[in-house]
């Protein structure tokens, strides 16, 4: 379990420093500092070793949060904690830094003392929190809103309260994915894999009951086998692999293990509903075509094309590739067609950006890098070309089916909520080698 | 250094110091470099050349950046460049990448050579020292290669300057250290030698440390160098504080000066020119009264300074150590310095005067300090300070004092640092027994040091307390009883239930009067902790069960009754199960007489040095070790010798060590010189232990385990024939670890004197001793001169003679004692007068023991007495001679042997050893002329034995043919032996 939690600026400066066990002396803060932030080596592992501790850390901009345990902890668990800890943070003041977290330091003591308990994580959905942990202070509660904190924070249902309203009933639900790719010069693909996410945003009255599907190959090959067969085989096409996910916890298990529906209470406001990943059948947006030309020891050609691969109808945005450059450049020249291309010294790299592209078509990019001849025997490694990139569909192929909502109680039905969908696909780590 | 024109600032360079120190995170800050590297490259691809200014501001920039712990991998031919330049700003930022950034494989190596060969020659100071301090600094072999000529011709030109001299010193030092082949001694040296008398003071600081370097290496080059430095030493002593001015530090004239130089007379021995020893005193004197004058500042700097000549004045003093007056003297500066509130004042202050200690004249000086070092060694807040003290008490003690020094450091262990303990507790028990008067106090303080800190008490201390005890009738009561009394305690420590078990095994008699004490108490004291030792403490304690039952028949149901039990006799411990059975049945088979003789008492040990003392000279290292480790060697193997000896000598003593364990085995002296992880034997070589005394290997153990059950299931032998087959076995184990080189020695030194009477017997680094000896009849008379070869004068110089085992009966040796004290080169004589009672094959022991320098050594030889000795030649002519012969043809009266010839064939020679044999050489006897024919007669005291010998040599074979007669057979044999060792 976690013995402790610190944060620090990124100078090695405590912000905050909460320790639940005993087992977590005060020289647990300093070891952090002086064996990973002012390491003279990077630490690259986010889990760090330390005298029989372990530190886990995770880094928001200049800020480091550090959880300590001298324990056998699961290890995703501390971070699914540490990120969640910084969704709430986010939740409650903004953007995490030094100086949000100094001007708030109460209140993340105060958090911190609600969603750790001795080390075991808490209730730490933010909208439950809310209810009790307040910015604006303790306003004066009512006997009966008291009695309803306490039924929340030991009930079921913790993730929503009752006696919710509004007057217009709307969902709103994004399907977010990150594509990755690494692919060899050749255009062979080496490892490709998409991790997505439903995020959804609910503002339904009462406590509804909701139930979310998609072309989910297991679900649609098991109807198809039901339903008429030329119906399935049209489907079949467009239902995907989803190689394994998790849920927030408003999602029934039981019945997703039985029928695979997803069927849930959702809570108010934002929340994830749920996380996969699929490797098979994946849509790559883009192809890098990359061609590099040494030419003698003081010159380097490369004449990079990349294509879209989507329907004509849709727009990429934000595209970015960046080139890589060897150590020893001393000038570089660049010709592109479109956008904007420039040489980033402080990075070693070219740097392409084009704001729009459509569908199905090509572009090209050609450099001079002059290099200075050094004495170093080393050859230039080649690091591969990285893109970046936002499309208006899913690159894994998933596409919402339906989103029913049922409530009994209260006299709205399925058709009076207003619903949103909308597929984000982005980069991950997209990479070409050259 | 010319001052920084207001061009030369480099705002480039601070404007990126100061970015790099305004980034907020590592990544920014890396972003930046790369920022500024890719600037530079471009920069210095460009096709236009930069100027200088630019040039240095790049190579500073990317030195900047190295230093932060980037790689950088160009930039160096531009510093290369840099170094031609004429400002001396470019040039020494040059110097300066160069220095920390370049690699020896550099391809520019070649380049950077040149640059500073240029600057060398060039007549500009400042380049000269810029191009030398890159040498040093870089100091790499290759630059060794290329300058460590050129450099001395610079150090020692009339012309160079001074600050260029200084540089040229310290660089041919640096070159020296690092490669001290490739510098070559010349004419040089000599000139070298005359910088101490250099004007500047400079110019002496650092030709004096290249001097001081040099010397260690090659002192006679230098000799000169000891008066020069007394005269300068004794200049800087007696200036004013102000005479010097530039090298007055906070009113100390020249510290770092005089301390160098007071530094360099420690390599050499006092000087013998009486005006510069004068002058030198004077100049300490000068020292130590200035150290009692009030301070001139409070500033820390200024007693900082002045301690700091004091101390190496004292160490030089200490190193001289002939000067009783300032030794004294120096000893009561530092009594000053312990109550000192500087930590390290305190902590060097004790450091000197362990050194002083040991020197005979201040040895009492430092006695009267002892109060204040006691108290150090109970308040002193730092352990390291603490460890001093305990050393300098240590250094300190002697007989007037060790009662107060042991007990405070009793007193301190208790509460001692777990780091230093061990160390502690071998020095109380060296001094307890080192200064023990009173042996009831000696036992008392081991027993106490046992229970205090009994984890780190080692074997060899407890051995010795064993061995004292055995040794020392007076005390087996009093220990026996203390032990009891220690044994009562609740919880004991292993190896005072160890020392317990053996005592009272022995000497558990002596307090069995008291009812208090009765055998059955004691009995079951010991039984009571058996249960909590290990394996070997439970061995020992079986063996203490055993003599108890001798000790105490009354004991012996209750104690069979426990070695049946099955815990006991069917114990997984192969060694604790055999003691249980072999001590079960020797107690109910044996007769009572048989009982007593083999359980007897154990002899006294013989004396040498404490195995303690060993280990404690190991503990301190190989350093401390060395100087000694010859001898130490040699004594080794006398002990060996002596052991081996000795081992023969009693029966009874191999019989009782049969009963005893293992570790009195070791008491006899194979475990202080082997290594200590060593020591422990397994189990089942226990036994066996006691009697090959080199652990030997697992078949000899079984097979002598065999010979002692079987004899011990032959009651109707008499307990003799165990004892012989004890012996037996001792003789026919070899050692097998070590060869024992010292014995054969003395086998071949006693063939060397078979044939002659005179002669040197032994020699070593220390000792020569010489022989002079005269037979007649069945009396001899022999002189042994002892030469001490060295100038240092051996103490309690002791010689014994012993003639072990069946030689006492046959072999009258008479001796005087020598004096114990035999100074330097002097040479000693004893006489010894030898009676032959009857024939005899051994030759006598002797055994010497002296100190030298503090080490006991203990040697043992083997004397040259042989049978031989008492020939008295006898005439006959040819036909007696085979009358003779014949008359006794039995054969065990003859003894023949065919062997190689050793040495040349040669008539004459061969003429001169028979004859030097004694007997009387006959011609014309036998038929052939080849062969030699001896004959003669061996007068003992009790009968006269005749003996015929002829000796048939074949020339061709290289062989010879070796026939004796006498009228005693044991005779013949023993002749046969001797003989065939000379041809």
């Amino acid at each position: 379990m976690i013995g402790g939690l610190f944060i620090y600026n990124h100078k090695g400066e405590v912000l905050i420093s909460r320790v639940y066990r005993d087992d977590i002396g005060r020289n647990a803060v300093d070891a952090f500092r002086v064996n990973v932030i002012h390491a003279r080596q990077q630490v690259r592992s986010p889990v760090t070793n330390i005298a029989r501790t372990s530190f886990f850390h995770v880094k928001r901009s200049n800020i480091w949060l550090a959880a300590v345990t001298k324990q056998n902890v699961n290890a995703a668990m501390v971070f699914e904690f540490l990120y969640k800890m910084c969704d709430v943070m986010t939740a409650y003041f903004g953007k995490i830094s030094e100086e949000n977290i100094k001007n708030n330091f109460v209140l993340i003591y105060e958090l911190l003392d609600e969603i750790l308990d001795f080390g075991y994580p808490q209730n730490s959905e933010t909208g439950a929190l809310k209810t009790f942990i307040t910015q604006q202070g303790i306003k004066g509660q009512t006997k009966e809103e008291q009695s309803q904190i306490t039924s929340q924070v030991t009930g079921q249902i913790g993730w929503r309260r009752e006696g919710i309203k509004y007057r217009r009933n709307e969902l709103f639900l994004d399907v977010l994915e990150s594509v990755n790719l690494l692919m060899s010069p050749q255009g062979q693909v080496l490892s490709a894999h998409v991790s997505g996410r439903v995020v959804m945003k609910s503002y339904l009255s009462g406590m509804p009951e909701c139930k979310f599907g998609m072309n989910d190959k297991i679900v649609i090959d098991k109807q198809g086998k039901g339903g008429a067969s030329d119906e399935a085989g049209k489907s079949g096409k467009q239902s995907i692999a989803i190689d394994d996910c998790t849920f927030h916890q408003c999602v029934r298990l039981s019945k997703f293990d039985s029928e695979r529906s997803i069927s849930f209470i959702p809570p108010d406001g934002e929340y994830e509903l749920m996380r996969y990943r699929t490797t098979k059948d994946i849509i790559l947006p883009f192809r890098v075509i990359p061609l590099v030309r040494e030419v003698g020891r003081t010159k380097l050609e490369v004449k990079v094309v990349i294509k879209s691969n989507f329907k004509p109808s849709l727009l990429a945005q934000k595209i970015e590739v960046r080139i890589p450059t060897p150590l020893n450049t001393s000038g570089v020249q660049v010709i592109c067609m479109k956008g904007k291309a420039k040489y980033k010294a402080s990075e070693n790299a070219i740097v392409w950006k084009i704001k729009r592209m459509a569908g199905m078509k090509e572009s090209q990019i050609s450099a001079e890098i002059e290099l200075l001849p050094t004495n170093d025997k080393k050859k230039w490694a080649r690091p591969p070309i990285s893109m970046n990139f936002e499309v208006p569909f899913a690159p894994s192929g998933l596409k919402v089916r339906y989103l029913k909502v049922f409530e009994s109680k209260l006299n709205y039905s399925d058709h009076d909520v207003i619903k949103w969908v909308r597929y984000i696909g982005r980069s991950g780590i997209y990479e070409t080698r050259c | 250094m010319p001052a920084v024109s207001k061009g030369d600032g480099m705002r480039g360079l601070a404007v990126f110091i100061s970015d790099i120190r305004n980034c907020k995170s590592k990544e920014a800050e890396i972003k930046r470099i790369n920022k500024e590297l890719a600037n530079i490259r471009s920069k210095f691809k460009g096709d236009k050349a930069l100027d200088g200014y630019s040039k240095k501001k790049y190579v500073c920039k990317l030195l900047f950046i190295f230093l932060l712990g980037h790689d950088i991998d160009f930039g160096h031919m531009e510093a290369v460049n840099l170094l031609s330049s004429n400002k001396y700003t470019e040039k020494q930022i040059g110097y300066l990448f160069i220095s920390v950034l370049v690699n020896s494989n550099s391809e520019l190596i070649r380049l950077i050579n040149n640059a500073i060969k240029n600057d060398l020659s060039s007549r500009n100071p400042t380049f000269m020292c810029l191009a030398l301090h890159c040498i040093a600094n870089v100091g790499s072999r290759e630059m060794a290669e290329a300058f460590a000529s050129e450099i001395p011709r610079i150090l020692v030109a009339g012309d160079t300057m001074d600050s260029v001299k200084q540089s040229a010193a310290l660089c041919l030092l640096r070159l020296y250290k690092t490669s001290p082949d490739l510098v070559l001694m010349g004419e040089w040296t000599s000139r070298v030698v005359h910088l101490l008398n250099d004007q500047h003071m400079g110019v002496v600081t650092a030709a004096i440390s290249l001097i001081t370097c040099l010397s260690q290496k090659n002192p006679d080059e230098f000799k000169t160098c000891v008066s020069l430095a007394v005269s300068r030493l004794s200049r800087i002593v007696s200036s004013a504080s102000t005479d010097l001015q530039d090298y007055t530090y906070y009113f100390v004239p020249a510290p770092w000066l005089s301390c160098k130089l007071l530094r360099l007379l420690q390599c050499y021995p006092p000087p013998e020119d009486g005006a510069v020893k004068g002058r030198l005193v004077e100049c300490l004197e000068t020292i130590l009264n200035k150290a009692q004058e009030p301070p001139k500042s409070k500033k820390v700097q200024h007693s900082n300074a002045k301690n700091a000549i004091l101390f190496e004045a004292i160490s030089l003093i200490i190193h001289y150590d002939s000067e009783p007056n300032l030794l004294v003297r120096a000893c009561n500066q530092l009594g000053q310095f312990l109550q000192h509130r500087e930590t390290n004042l305190r902590y060097l202050a004790l450091e000197s005067m362990c050194t002083l200690a040991s020197s005979e004249f201040s040895h009492e000086a430092v006695k009267t300090h002892i109060e204040t070092v006691i108290n150090a060694l109970k308040t002193e807040r730092d352990v390291s300070v603490r460890q001093r003290a305990a050393d300098l008490l240590y250094a300190m003690c002697d007989r007037s004092n060790a009662k107060q020094i042991v007990a405070e450091m009793l007193s301190y262990l208790e509460t001692a640092d777990y780091s230093i303990r061990e160390e502690m507790v071998l020095k109380v028990a060296i001094l307890a027994e080192k200064y023990a008067v009173d042996y009831s106090w000696y036992v008392d303080t081991i027993l106490n040091l046992i229970r205090i800190a009994g984890d780190y008490v080692s074997e060899e201390v407890w051995y010795r307390v064993i061995q004292i005890v055995i040794n020392r009738d007076d005390v087996q009561g009093y220990a026996a009883k203390t032990v009891f009394e220690a044994l009562q305690a609740p919880a004991c420590h292993e190896n005072m239930v160890k020392v317990g078990g053996y005592i009272l095994g022995e000497f558990g008699n002596l307090i069995a009067g008291d009812p208090r004490s009765s055998p059955l108490v004691q009995f079951n004291l010991l039984h009571s902790k058996f249960h909590l030792c290990s394996v070997p403490t439970r061995a020992l304690l079986l063996s203490a069960y055993i003599k108890f039952i001798n000790l105490f028949p009354e004991t012996k149901a209750t104690i069979q009754e426990v070695l049946r039990c099955d815990s006991q006799i069917r114990n997984s411990d192969v060694e604790l199960q055999q003691r249980a059975v072999e001590y079960l049945k020797l107690s109910s088979i044996a007769s009572t007489d048989v009982l007593a003789t083999v359980l007897e008492e154990m002899p006294p040990f013989p004396e040498r040095e404490s195995s303690i003392l060993a280990k404690l000279k190991k503990k301190k290292g190989p350093g401390a070790v060395s100087v000694t480790e010859l001898e130490d060697s040699k004594r080794e193997g006398g002990e060996l010798n002596g052991g081996g000896d000795r081992g023969q000598d009693t029966a009874t003593m191999a019989a009782s060590n049969a009963s005893t364990p293992s570790p009195s085995a070791d008491l006899l002296g194979i475990r202080s010189t082997a290594p200590l992880g060593a020591a422990p034997a397994s189990a089942g070589s226990l036994l066996v232990d006691v009697f090959s005394e080199a652990g030997p290997t697992a078949p000899s153990a079984a097979v002598n385990d065999d010979g002692f059950l079987r004899d011990l299931e032959q009651p109707t032998e008499t307990s003799d024939s165990l004892l012989v087959e004890g012996s037996g076995d001792l003789d026919s184990a070899p050692p097998s670890e070590d060869p024992a080189p010292p014995l054969s020695e003395a086998d071949d030194l006693l063939n060397k004197f078979v044939c002659k009477n005179n002669g040197v017997l032994f020699e070593n680094q220390l000792l020569q001793i010489g022989i002079k000896s005269e037979y007649r009849q069945n009396l001899g008379r022999m002189y042994l001169f002892y030469g001490n070869k060295t100038s240092v004068q051996f103490a309690s110089f002791t010689t014994t003679v012993s003639c072990p085992g069946e030689l006492q009966s046959q072999l009258n040796v008479q001796t005087k004692p020598v004096e114990p004290l035999v100074e330097g080169g002097a040479q000693i004589q004893q006489v010894l007068n030898i009676e032959c009672l009857t024939d005899f094959s051994d030759a006598p022991l002797l055994n010497i023991k002296f100190r030298y320098g503090g080490a006991l050594q203990n040697l043992t030889l083997k004397l040259p007495v042989t049978i031989n000795k008492f020939f008295q030649p006898t005439e006959m002519t040819s036909h007696d001679f085979f009358q003779r012969w014949k008359q006794l043809s039995q054969p065990q009266q003859e003894a023949q042997k065919i062997f190689k010839a050793n040495n040349s064939m040669d008539t004459e020679v061969l003429k001169a050893k028979l004859l030097g044999l004694g007997t009387a050489l006959l011609d014309n006897v036998d038929p052939n002329p080849e062969n030699y024919v001896c004959a003669g007669v061996i007068q003992t005291k009790s009968q006269q034995v005749g003996c015929l010998l002829r000796l048939e040599p074949n020339a061709q074979a290289q062989m010879y043919r070796l026939t004796l007669r006498c009228s005693k057979d044991s005779v013949s044999r023993r002749l046969c032996e001797l003989l065939a060792e000379q041809f």
